[in-house]
């Protein structure tokens, strides 16, 4: 995702250099060890490093604990309801495709209560950045179920374990038809992380990134092993996704996999074998919402004539 | 095939001279069409309407829409036209029962007469092929139907529709309506000229084929009526020259909204609100707007909401079941002063309801449907008129007083059509674009007014603007804040905004004299049926005046002053309250109208209510009965 660099709404030349202070919001409030901390870390250091204006970027979210994130950030934010990011997100783009748009999400904010935004922001395409923070359980509210709990996960609301197989939500993206760019990774690969947010900032359309995120506080035993194993853990790498040299030596589980081929994608969202992190799947020729959508602005002046003309068709 | 172009008067009727012709002159005259679905009686009635209008008379068209989706051919159930009142003057309302009817079967004519829609002494033009028709069960309908209508001191004229038709088109289901257009074009005197214009414009997107052919089942239709009726109407115009748009309510806030200025619209496809869309899909683009169709009406208010946070004020259109959907959209609006403009075009309800009829039940639901303390504006739409200018109110209310503003219109104004004063544009009323330059250093994003709570609104792109806005309470720099003072505070900022409105807001106007026996109050659709009602009473010289509203929320002001020069005022209504006597029914349990409610709430004036949910507009007829058992026994005040 990349902001149009010029507004039509305020010319403004400014030269000055920002460093990750100048993203910084109020202190963060999530718990010691929350792996929303690295997320926020990762984040403030691709916008200090794409050096985005902060009055030109917009942080949206949902709600849960993570959607607390655009408070964190020195820019605008928008913390809006329950599982609704993307549809403000969307009118905001779609009403100023100059600013840079971020949203962040919780595993049920996204998969649960804002499933069809999600499907539907998929499809419609829209320039910007989409991170699902998936710690597997609703945080918020203190440990109830989510579509992404592991089967037999015990919860609050299912306490003798979670009924169903855990959503996919790298294979549902996937699913949807004209989905541009499907990404895994976690927060405790910042390296990783922080590589899989430079190329979803990059790409033209909607990037979708699955974080996978320890809440050391209601799941923190989900994702202990693949951190302690790295072998757990099997990088997608090209150079059209990412690619992490410096992780090589501690993940040795490296595959090549061209993001253009949906097929191959879609076989590798479905295997469980492996905690996959990479780009799954991107296609910038994908159209754009905002950009089928696009008509140049008219002064007030032309408007009224225009509307005379209209208006000339009902005249009695 | 014939030579009657122009259609004066003199030229037509010194044609006949083998008949007399009888002329009735009146000020005020309704007509219907009414057909099977689909056989187009709804083109020839808003093509009669049109040039009606264009003629300078006053003119009123509802739909008649059938009672069922997919209703079999020939029955009562799937009556489908329109109805189209004409006068001399302005026409506001629908009226009571028709004066003439063109009906294609003699089912949906039974339709309409058990729907006591049709007046005694009617001119009734009935399709006859039904009455020879080779089935023997529909000679039987036909016969039972005649006899049926019997007795109403209608004029039934049987009219060979079909026959005539199929003299020039293979398929008389398709030209029907014509035939009947031109028949009427002969009995109200129409220009043909001016008919054949709103022809082609009708059928602007099929091809000159398809305008030939009208144009000749039109002329048909005139000729045969000149030859075989002896009755002709003339309803004098009276609106020459003002200059006038036609189109309905709907029409109409499409237009009021670019002449507002928005240039972005959320929505999702719901009667009767849809077409809005539909008229603003193909004029919008044309502005640079966007008509955005969202995958549900959550999200509609979302982007609505996303796109007013970060530049223009946005809007959403919707329905009952629609709006129930947007409400913690509105709320999260209503809670961090995001500027909104919402239209709930009202049907019937509760749940699904009555998707396609009016009522005015969404009132109570408009002001308190956001749980917890949510103040905010609503507004109501009176005329097809005021849709269009309502939309300009509301965009200038939510933007200066950033908050959420909900217009009230409903399916009585969506499909009427009328017309009314060409709007004389003002580039002012577009608004211009936010300001955007630096925000000063340590200006907070809510920097309330104390006295006001009127703040300036941040916007992304702002220097210096930067916060997150939340829907959890916060204080003046938008910081989350549950701290008990700042809860409090906050809430009387966004309280305070909508008394800061009311202040603004003049007493509104008694129709009428300003005291008497009986003050009757409405809102939304229902003026043109009450004032008319009013007017008659006064005719009869009853001491009736009425009050209409258009602000509900805050509510206008002085009203409590005005109710106490009345002896007794009550509200009327399109919604649901119980009848002081029926079972069960008490003082402290009855139901009122939501009106009623509203205004005993706020004036402490025992505010008494009438109202229907019938699925049609109310009739002026019955609202003068409602008035005249309504009015307080003992002399005048
Ligand atoms: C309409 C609505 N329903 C329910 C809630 C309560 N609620 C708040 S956050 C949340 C779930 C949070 O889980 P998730 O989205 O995974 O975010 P996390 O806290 O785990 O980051 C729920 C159910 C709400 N705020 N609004
Ligand atoms: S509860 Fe879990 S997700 Fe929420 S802040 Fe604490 S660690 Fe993070
Ligand atoms: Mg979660």
């Amino acid at each position: 995702m990349s902001g149009h660099s010029c507004s039509l709404l305020f010319p403004v030349e400014d030269d000055r250099e920002y460093s990750m202070s100048d993203y910084q919001g109020a202190q963060a409030r999530w718990c010691p060890g929350c792996g929303d901390h690295s997320v926020l870390t990762a984040t403030q250091r691709l916008l200090a490093s794409e050096q985005l204006k902060p009055e030109e970027t917009v942080f949206v979210s949902g709600i849960g604990c993570s959607s607390r994130f655009p408070h964190y950030v020195s820019s605008y934010g928008f913390h809006g309801i329950h599982g609704r990011a993307l549809p403000v997100a969307t009118g905001i783009k779609l009403h100023r495709p100059d600013l840079h748009v971020f949203v962040v999400m919780g595993d049920g904010d996204c998969t649960s209560i804002g499933a069809a935004h999600w499907l539907h922001a998929t499809r419609y395409n829209v320039d910007m950045v989409a991170l699902m923070l998936d710690n597997n359980i609703y945080g918020l509210t203190k440990m109830q179920t989510s579509p992404t709990t592991p089967e037999g996960y015990r919860s609050n609301t299912q306490p003798m374990g979670s009924f169903l197989p855990a959503l996919n939500p790298i294979e549902a993206t996937l699913g949807v038809t004209n989905a541009s760019f499907v990404a895994q990774t976690a927060e405790w690969m910042p390296a990783h992380l922080y590589a899989t947010l430079e190329a979803a900032y990059k790409h033209n359309g909607f990037s979708f990134v699955r974080i996978l995120q320890r809440c050391p506080v209601f799941t923190g035993d989900i994702y202990q092993d693949a951190v302690r194993n790295p072998d757990m853990i099997e990088m997608l790498e090209h150079p059209d996704g990412v690619e992490v040299p410096d992780l090589h030596q501690i993940y040795q589980n490296i595959s090549r996999h061209d993001p253009r081929n949906m097929d191959a994608a879609r076989e590798l969202a479905e295997k469980m074998d492996r905690i996959r992190v990479g780009v799954f799947f991107r296609d910038e020729s994908r159209p754009r919402y905002e950009e089928t959508r696009h008509l140049p602005l008219h002064t007030t002046d032309e408007k009224i004539g225009i509307l005379n003309e209209e208006l000339d068709k009902y005249a009695v | 095939m014939t030579t009657n172009s122009g259609a004066t008067d003199t030229a037509t009727d010194e044609r006949r001279t083998d008949h007399e012709i009888e002329v009735i002159r009146d000020r005020m005259h309704t007509v219907e069409i009414v057909s099977d679905s689909g056989e187009g009686a709804q083109k020839c009635g808003q093509i009669f309407g049109a040039v009606s209008a264009k003629m300078g008379n006053g003119v009123w068209t509802v739909e008649i829409i059938p009672a069922e989706i997919q209703p079999p051919a020939r029955s009562p159930a799937g009556a489908s036209g329109n109805r189209i009142r004409i006068g001399t003057d302005e026409v506001t309302n629908w009226g009571d029962r028709t004066n003439v009817c063109v009906a294609f079967n003699e089912q949906v004519l039974v339709a309409r007469h058990r729907l006591d829609a049709i007046d005694s002494g009617a001119l009734l033009l009935v399709e006859n092929m039904w009455k020879d028709h080779r089935d023997e069960d529909i000679r039987a309908e036909w016969t039972a139907a005649m006899d049926e209508l019997q007795g109403h001191g209608y004029r039934i004229i049987e009219v060979p529709m079909e026959e005539r038709c199929l003299t020039v088109v293979d398929d008389a289901r398709k030209g029907k309506n014509m035939f009947a257009l031109g028949m009427l074009a002969w009995i109200f005197d129409r220009d043909l000229d001016l008919t054949r214009d709103q022809i082609a414009h009708a059928f602007r997107k099929k091809s000159e084929e398809v305008y030939e052919k009208n144009v000749t089942l039109l002329e048909l239709g005139y000729e045969w009526a000149s030859e075989n009726l002896d009755v002709r109407i003339d309803v004098p115009p009276g609106l020459e020259g003002e200059d006038m748009v036609v189109m309905n309510g709907n029409q109409a806030v499409a237009f009021g909204a670019v002449a507002a200025g928005m240039e972005l619209a959320a929505m999702y496809p719901i009667t009767p609100a849809t077409s809005v869309s539909h008229q603003l899909g193909e004029i919008f683009h044309k502005f640079g707007g966007i008509v955005h169709q969202a995958e549900d009406e959550i999200a509609a208010a979302g982007v609505a909401i996303g796109a007013s946070y970060s530049g223009k004020v946005a809007f959403t259109i919707t329905s009952g079941p629609g709006l129930a959907l947007k409400t913690e959209f509105l709320g999260l609006a209503i809670m961090s002063e995001i500027p909104l403009v919402v239209i709930d075009v009202q049907r019937g309800g509760p749940s699904t309801g009555l998707p396609t009829k009016v009522e005015q039940s969404d009132l109570l639901a408009t002001m308190f449907g956001q749980p917890g303390d949510a103040p905010h504006v609503v507004m109501a739409a009176a005329t097809i008129e005021e849709c269009f200018h309502s939309m300009i109110t509301a965009r200038r209310i939510a933007e200066t007083f950033r908050t959420v503003v909900i217009v009230l219109t409903d399916a009585n104004l969506a499909t009427g059509v009328q017309p009314f004063r060409r709007p004389m544009l003002d580039p002012v009323w577009m608004g211009s674009r936010p300001d955007m330059s630096p925000v000063p250093e340590g200006k907070p994003p809510y920097d309330w007014d104390e006295e006001t709570g009127l703040s300036q609104r941040f916007i992304p792109g702002q220097p210096g603007g930067m916060h997150t806005l939340t829907g959890l309470a916060h204080d003046e720099k938008s910081r989350v804040a549950y701290a008990s003072d700042i809860n409090q505070k906050s809430s009387a900022m966004r309280s305070r905004k909508l008394a800061v409105l009311h202040s603004t807001l003049q007493p509104p106007k008694v129709n009428g004299a300003d005291s008497g026996d009986l003050l009757v109050v409405g809102w939304g659709s229902t003026k043109g049926a009450i004032e008319e009602a009013v007017e008659a009473a006064r005719e009869q010289g009853l001491s009736v005046s009425s009050l209409h509203l258009r602000f509900l929320s805050p509510l206008e002001p002085g009203l409590r002053e005005i109710f106490q020069r009345f002896r007794k005022v009550m509200t009327v209504e399109i919604n649901y309250s119980d009848e002081p006597n029926d079972p069960f029914i008490t003082e402290e349990n009855r139901r009122r109208g939501q009106l009623a409610w509203l205004l005993r709430a706020n004036t402490l004036v025992d505010v008494d209510c009438w109202t229907r949910v019938l699925g049609e507009p109310l009739r002026p007829g019955v609202i003068l009965d409602v008035i005249r058992s309504n009015l307080p026994k003992g002399g005048a005040a």
